[in-house]
């Protein structure tokens, strides 16, 4: 067994996620407590360019046309014999649509421990995991054998698994990927909304807090006053009461507002995680141990029907409108 | 068809969680258990593909405190098998453990489609769907928001960030981790619940020895500190208002 | 000798005593298998549901809402005409009536009963006439919008008007030529004589016009029998039959549970086959007049309920699909969702306004939670209701907040309020979901508590034993939630040791009150607190310091009011309290719900024109010098003082509990 740390990077159509830089960076930790390197594994197909950026000592690139897109079946024979035969000290991956699918199998075929929702981890070889809601954390010391760890957002920045420059490439080759027992059919596009928030600095959130789809109006007014838009948590998406494009979350997007506006939003770890480090959080909920009030820079424990209009009202006036 | 679906209770995050005086696990004493989420979405879908298609559903639930409720109100749904399999008293089975024991208990069953849901909030080791299916020798999709089937294969949307979906096919027999029914979980009556109880029954059926190795045993379990707090501004609406504008000017926003 | 005279005037060639008693014998028989088929129609659909048990009650109740009409009479105007038309009507019947028995058994019809009997057959001859015009004016004229309009309606009142005016030429043509000195005791009828007297007409002329006016009024009132089942005048032995048989056995505020098949299952009303006869007959004695309407709020906010047009369309329904029905077709509409409306149904607050006002007492909530329970049994509801239900199934409240929090705002009290789980007390406080959970309630909850403390009362609560009481979930049709919540909270109460048991939340009062079946026949009542501070004052327990002074207005609970007639107890406390009560127009038994009852609260709002929080408001705030909205019920609590913020009146109106008076005054 080597002392490297393998990070699986994820990419979905030519973008790599956020969470493989996450991983990154807390591949990083470990390396430095190990000694040994942070190599990036990247699977794909013409995929070269996604290693650009990567924060790894080198990136080991299996190319196949298989890969083109994420298939677990094809992603499973190909790191299974890989990590089998290199046997890295920890193997990376992100909690996600595409790390989930793939850890815990592996783990089962390679009879390596599994450690999910790892939060942060420490050189000393400690992994902390986060679980039910938030609320809970638990300490892992990770043993003297090949790890394989599922990684969530929020104990490293993005940045923190960037780099400058482009870490040296080394091709590996691809076991036969046919007779996979699952297929990609297509890809169906989110119905083009008319904005992208992800682009928006100016987010006024709503969640369930705010009741009915007849309510998000108030939210509207106060987007309008701002020179804002309206975005939204998984439950008021979930009810149909705003479209897909303007989730924000685990299954949305991915927001770097300057200011966001949680109203009647409780802060479920999957909704926060997808809110950018920078951005100004004013959380209104009327519970006051909701979980955004630890995320927030400010709150006020008030109900958002009564603060809403007046503070839409004060806005335009401060506004000289 | 042979739908298997796999339920899991877990701690209710309503109630205030603590740490048993071990500090390395829940203190079972104040927990309350409620049905995995995704698992009671499993069970709609389930339901649904049975009646859209026909077929049979089987529940195959862990045994804690409250798991024949949950049982029963799946056959008021429409399940039409409910299997309980027992566990070891104390904290429970870690996933790998539970894995290796279902394993056995599912392929006895046969299914042509095996639904749990994505994962459970108190998972430390991953999720049992894709462990299990490892253990089966099925394939394995996760994050599954929609299933259609048709004869050997089972048509999955798989959610993908930004409101991305993949509509992928899957050979079946397989295992699919549910992220959301097609529909909502559906209302049971409680009349209907208890009409179950008289008519359905229960199978009770041991779990083989666990063998737990694949997750790790846990260091420390503990609370995060309330660490940062959101500075609350107090005051009547208008109070609060003024000060938020006050806030906002201050950033550069107004 | 005044006296009756048999046929007079009339032809004996005509044999008028067979050409009466054939014709009418033929138009009673006509009338009599018409009215059979309606019967045989609600008998054969509909589920049976013995009614017969004391008939005396029944009568009493029949001559009470049917004869003397009392409920028609609460309206002005429309009591005024109606009652012409029908204690008229009434009387024209008892008058024919007692002149067969002159007839052919007693001759009584002379001397001076005679002379009373045609003055007060005159007297309500004008009655009569007065209430059609009246009618006329209504339904032409002035068109309230709650009526049916129709040409039929119009008809009916033809024909009936064409009748008595026929009676009364017939009448008036035997006066003008026979002028009897006991003319006058008959003025209508003399009145109009003079008319005929003035035309000079020979008496022989105007014996013909008698006989000819007479045939008339004889062919009339047989075509009058013969059409009665088949237009709007069907409602006078429909009427009269649904408050014979209307429900004596259990209170307003009790339901009747699910009923049960033969097979042992609980039925669900999913076709007319499921609800009773009884239920049936209501659809058909129903006389189109739109009180119900009228009163009801969800039907003023603008939702899809009417509770008139859901009791029409059972009769639209029996009518067309019934026949199919009893020949056992099976493929006739379904009653739930495609002859009413999922949303119609689940618009009702249950507050009971229609089923007070009803002429002739049709029974609208019954029906409606029947068909309630369906829908909760198919899963018909939108998710925010559905995850009440969930929620009070679950944790026994329907925040879903945890049970062990329930007691929560009881910490800042001292001394402890005692756990009547543990101890015995004098009063067991049921305090309810609303204030327990609510954070604004669980003040109003702590002054409650303050006001018992000083009062010296032994009272305490269930802490966290306390579920639920079950009364929306069981107007929400979800009977078997309701059933366990009973369950839990009876075996709570069944250890604790009390002498009553007071609550806070008048929904828990009429559940607890009616329904719970408690072993309260050892003389254990239930109380609303209102009614214990009431009992509190008179006895001297509790002794106000001040006099308020203010000019406060009082809204009556649906639950405390309406359902268990508890109106008085608060009014005096409020006037113990030093307030002057100006009542608003909708008061008692009129009051106007404020639309969080039946579940709605738990629900989705939905397409509201005027919430009817906001409308109570608004009618309270048309009342000169009215500083303070007075409630004694959580949920009104929470309604009235959105409702003051949505309409912007927060400046005017203050919307306060009556145990803050109280507290305030002590």
């Amino acid at each position: 067994m080597n002392q490297d740390i393998y990070v699986v990077i994820e990419h979905l159509r030519g973008q790599a996620a956020d969470i493989s830089y996450v991983a990154l960076a807390a591949a990083r930790v470990l390396a430095q407590g190990t000694g040994g390197e942070v190599v990036a594994v990247l699977l794909g197909h013409n995929a070269q360019t996604l290693a650009d950026g990567l924060a790894a000592d080198r990136v080991l690139y299996i190319d196949h046309p298989a890969l083109a897109d994420f298939i677990p079946d094809a992603y499973l024979k190909v790191l299974a014999p890989l990590i089998n035969e290199r046997e890295p000290r920890a193997v990376l991956l992100g909690n996600t649509t595409i790390g989930s699918d793939v850890a815990s199998v592996l783990s089962a075929r390679l009879g390596a421990p599994l450690v999910s929702s790892c939060r942060t981890v420490s050189a000393e070889g400690k992994a902390t995991s986060q679980i039910c809601g938030g609320k809970i954390l638990a300490e892992f010391a990770l043993p003297d054998a090949t790890t394989i760890l599922t990684v969530i957002p929020g104990g490293y920045s993005p940045e923190q698994g960037q780099s400058e420059q482009a870490p040296p490439l080394t091709p590996a080759a691809a076991p036969a990927l046919e007779d996979l027992r699952i297929t990609l059919k297509q890809y169906i596009e989110p119905e083009a909304g008319d904005v992208d928030i992800s682009k928006e600095p100016i987010l006024i959130a709503v969640g369930r807090g705010i009741q009915n789809q007849d309510n998000i109006e108030l939210a509207n007014d106060l987007a309008n006053a701002l020179g804002g838009v309206v975005c939204a948590s998984r439950p008021v998406v979930d009810q149909g009461w705003l479209p897909t494009s303007r989730l924000v979350g685990k299954s949305g997007k991915r927001v770097k507002p300057k200011l966001y506006l949680a109203l009647g939003i409780s802060g479920a770890p999957e909704h926060v995680e997808a809110l950018g480090e920078n951005a100004m959080i004013i959380a209104i909920n009327t519970d006051p141990a909701a979980p955004i009030f630890q995320v927030a820079k400010y709150g006020a424990q008030i109900d958002l029907f009564d603060l809403v209009p007046v503070l839409g009202e004060q806005i335009r006036q401060a506004k000289g409108s | 068809m042979n739908i298997v679906v796999l339920v899991k209770l877990v701690p209710d995050l309503v109630e205030e969680l603590t740490i048993d005086p071990s500090g390395t696990a829940l203190d079972a004493s104040w927990l309350r258990l409620i049905i995995n989420e995704f698992d009671d979405h499993a069970i709609e879908q389930a339901i649904l593909l049975k009646e859209g298609g026909g077929g049979r559903v089987i529940i195959v639930a862990v045994e804690a405190e409250g798991v024949d409720d949950v049982l029963y109100t799946a056959a008021a749904k429409g399940a039409d098998r409910l299997i309980k399999v027992g566990a070891e008293p104390g904290s429970g089975p870690n996933n790998h453990a539970l894995a290796r024991g279902l394993a056995a208990i599912v392929k006895e069953l046969q299914p042509d489609l095996v639904l749990t849901g994505v994962q459970a909030h108190n998972d430390l080791d991953g999720p049992v769907g894709p462990l299990l299916a490892e253990h089966l020798g099925m394939p394995y999709l996760g994050y599954v928001a929609g299933v259609s089937v048709s004869p050997g294969k089972a048509t999955a949307r798989k959610e993908y960030p930004g409101g991305v979906i993949a509509e992928m096919e899957l050979s079946l027999p397989g295992v699919l981790g549910i992220q959301a029914a097609e529909k909502p979980p559906r209302y049971v009556a409680v009349s209907k619940v208890r009409q179950a109880m008289q008519t359905a029954t229960i199978e009770s059926q041991p779990l083989a020895g666990l063998d737990a190795s694949g997750g790790l045993p846990i260091g420390r379990m503990f609370q995060p500190e309330a660490s940062q707090r959101a500075t609350m501004i107090e005051g009547d609406v208008e109070g609060v208002a003024a000060k938020l504008v006050g806030i906002l000017k201050e950033a550069g926003v107004l | 000798m005044p006296e009756r005279v048999d046929f007079w005037g009339i032809p004996l060639s005509w044999n008028p005593a067979l050409l009466v008693y054939a014709l009418m014998g033929a138009a009673s028989l006509v009338l009599l298998i018409r009215l059979y088929q309606h019967v045989r129609l609600w008998w054969r659909v509909g589920r049976p549901e013995p009614r017969w048990d004391k008939l005396h009650l029944r009568f009493g109740r029949m001559v009470k809402y049917a004869i003397v009409q009392v409920r028609i009479l609460g309206e002005s105007y429309a009591g005024v005409m109606h009652a012409g038309l029908a204690w008229g009507f009434f009387v024209f019947f008892l008058g024919t009536a007692l002149a067969t028995i002159d007839s052919h058994f007693i001759e009584f019809l002379r001397g001076t009963p005679y002379l009373v009997y045609k003055f007060v057959l005159d007297a309500f001859t004008v009655f009569f006439l007065i209430g059609a015009a009246m009618a006329a004016y209504r339904r032409l004229v002035v068109k309230p919008r709650r009526l049916t309009l129709e040409r039929g309606f119009a008809l009916s009142l033809i024909l009936i008007v064409l009748i008595v005016v026929g009676g009364l030429v017939v009448e008036s043509l035997r006066l003008a030529a026979e002028r009897p000195p006991w003319a006058l005791w008959s003025p209508a009828g003399w009145l109009l004589a003079q008319v005929w007297i003035a035309t000079g007409a020979s008496e022989a002329a105007l014996v013909n016009w008698h006989a000819a006016v007479w045939a008339l009024h004889l062919g009339t009132v047989a075509i009058l029998f013969v059409t009665l089942p088949a237009g709007t005048l069907l409602h006078i032995p429909t009427g009269l039959i649904n408050t014979f048989f209307s429900k004596l056995d259990r209170p307003t505020g009790r339901l009747a549970p699910m009923p049960q098949g033969t097979k042992g299952g609980s039925i669900n009303v999913t076709s007319l086959r499921d609800l009773t006869w009884k239920q049936l007959l209501d659809g058909e004695a129903c006389t189109e007049c739109g009180r119900c309407q009228d009163a009801c709020p969800a039907f003023a906010a603008g939702t899809p309920l009417s509770p008139k047009e859901l009791i029409l369309s059972l009769r639209t329904a029996l009518r067309r699909d019934g026949p199919a029905l009893v020949a056992g077709s099976a493929a006739t509409p379904r009653l739930v969702g495609e002859v009413v409306q999922d949303e119609a149904l689940w618009s009702c607050t249950t507050c009971g306004a229609c089923v007070q006002l009803c002429p002739v007492l049709i029974e609208h909530v019954d029906a409606i939670v029947d068909m309630r329970r369906t829908l909760v049994y198919e899963g018909r509801m939108d998710s925010k209701l559905q995850e009440a239900l969930a929620n009070l199934g679950r944790y026994g409240n329907s925040y879903g907040q945890s049970e062990r929090g329930r007691a929560k705002w009881t910490q800042p009290i001292q001394p402890k309020i005692k756990d009547a789980r543990r101890e015995p007390v004098e009063y067991l406080w049921f305090v309810g979901d609303y204030a327990s959970y609510n954070a604004i309630l669980a003040d109003i909850s702590r002054k409650t508590a303050e006001v018992f403390q000083l009062a010296g009362l032994d009272f305490g609560i269930l802490y966290e034993g306390e579920r639920n009481s079950g009364n929306d979930a069981r107007r929400v049709g979800e009977e078997g939630l309701f059933e366990m919540l009973r369950e839990k909270n009876a075996a709570v109460l069944e250890k604790c040791s009390y002498k009553a048991i007071v609550t806070t939340d008048p929904h828990s009062y009429n559940t607890l009150k009616n329904e719970y079946a408690l072993p309260a026949g050892d003389g254990r009542p239930v109380l609303h607190y209102t009614e214990l501070i009431d009992q509190l004052i008179a006895s001297g327990r509790l002794r106000f310091a001040k006099q308020l002074g203010t000019k406060v207005t009082y809204h009556d609970p649906c639950y405390l009011g309406r359902y268990n007639e508890v109106y008085d107890a608060p009014r005096r406390v409020i006037e113990a309290t030093g307030c002057e009560l100006v009542e608003m127009p909708r008061h008692r038994d009129r009051a106007f719900c404020c639309g969080a009852g039946g579940g709605r609260i738990w629900m989705e709002e939905g397409q509201v024109k005027e919430r009817p929080a906001e409308a109570r408001i608004r009618e309270a705030l048309g009342l000169e010098g009215v500083r303070a909205f007075v409630v004694a019920c959580p949920k009104d609590l929470t309604m009235y003082q959105d409702a003051l913020k949505t309409t912007g009146h927060e400046d005017r109106l203050v919307v306060k509990d009556l145990i803050e008076l109280v507290r305030e005054a002590l």
